[in-house]
């Protein structure tokens, strides 16, 4: 029931960011060349109400259906690192106009070529964990 | 009778594209579920899953993890691929992508792309099987996405809505960095490479 559940998130996502086109390329083009407004109003909605939401259910104490209370483990601030990390994410980001939940999501639509995409992606982060030690954090 | 016309009415509303107030407010309410279900929402995670699932624990601590606790991530993954399915085949349709006019343009122009390939989700005359150049530039982009989110702890559902739903300086930092990556990529990359 549990897993299910998750899968029933899982699929929502699916059609959220189907019918929203946030899984386009053609949208993250266009994001990329800051020529629509539609992916920043998609993101900007997103966070203005999570942010919203979350404060809320921290405020009242809420409990999660794993009886614990909402919280967040914060990461260490290591700018350059950030900007480092996020920056290699961006060129593959823009390149591929998927980010990792919609290659799901479009493999899921029929798009063969996301398999390998996938695929790629395991391996690049197999690569950090090999070569973790040697980069900045 | 009335119901199955309010249903099939309903259907029709559904099958339009989605604005992005109502994209942007369901994907807060995923938000919510997945923190009131106990986890934070985040997709990239699943690359490290799937390495462990792989073996690579035995070579490597990083990804000597216990796949037990992950097994929500996995549901919620599969989850997608079926989402991705139901969102193009039973609540499709067929009317064109309204992309910005000036973005049509510079495809056209000067990638001979057109916004109708792939239904409007991606330009399928470069990414198919049969492209090399497709198939080397789709194990390049994977290969940075996968690399980038673990160096940064986490990708565009992790940071960008996760994390900055949680007020996280980390998140914005990463965030920015996404920007900048995908900025260069946009306008200095892919002119050469396309």
């Amino acid at each position: 029931m549990r897993l299910l559940s998750f899968f029933a998130v899982g699929t929502l996502f699916g059609i959220v960011m189907t019918k929203s086109e946030a899984i386009s390329w053609f949208r993250i083009h266009e994001m990329f060349r800051f020529e629509s407004f539609h992916m920043f109003g998609i993101i900007g909605t997103a966070v203005v109400l999570g942010a919203l939401l979350i404060a809320l259910m921290k405020r009242l104490k809420m409990k999660t259906l794993r009886d614990t209370f909402v919280t967040y483990t914060p990461m260490d601030l290591h700018v350059p690192r950030h900007l480092l990390a996020g920056s290699i994410f961006g060129l593959g980001w823009a390149l591929m106009g998927a980010c990792p939940g919609p290659m799901f999501v479009l493999l899921g639509q029929g798009f063969g070529i996301f398999t390998l995409v996938i695929l790629s992606a395991t391996l690049g982060t197999y690569a950090y964990g090999v070569i973790q030690h040697k980069l900045p954090h | 009778m009335e119901l199955l016309t309010f249903t099939h009415g309903l259907l029709e509303i559904v099958r339009q594209p989605w604005h992005w107030a109502v994209a942007g407010t369901a994907i807060a309410g995923i938000v919510f579920l997945m923190t009131w279900m106990g986890q934070s929402f985040g997709v990239s995670t699943a690359f490290r899953d799937f390495c462990t699932l792989a073996g690579a624990g035995k070579r490597h601590e990083f990804f000597n993890i216990d796949l037990k606790a992950e097994d929500w991530r996995f549901a919620f993954v599969g989850g997608a691929v079926f989402g991705g399915f139901i969102g193009a085949y039973l609540l499709g349709n067929s009317a064109p992508i309204d992309l910005s006019a000036a973005t049509v343009a510079h495809l056209q122009q000067d990638f001979q792309i057109s916004p109708t390939e792939g239904n409007g989700f991606l330009p399928t005359g470069i990414f198919n099987f049969s492209n090399p150049k497709g198939i080397f530039l789709a194990i390049v982009g994977g290969f940075l996405v996968g690399f980038g989110a673990r160096y940064g702890r986490g990708c565009t559902s992790g940071h960008a809505i996760t994390g900055l739903s949680h007020l996280q300086l980390p998140s914005l930092i990463t965030v920015i960095g996404f920007f900048i990556g995908g900025l260069i990529m946009t306008w200095l990359i892919m002119p050469v490479i396309l």
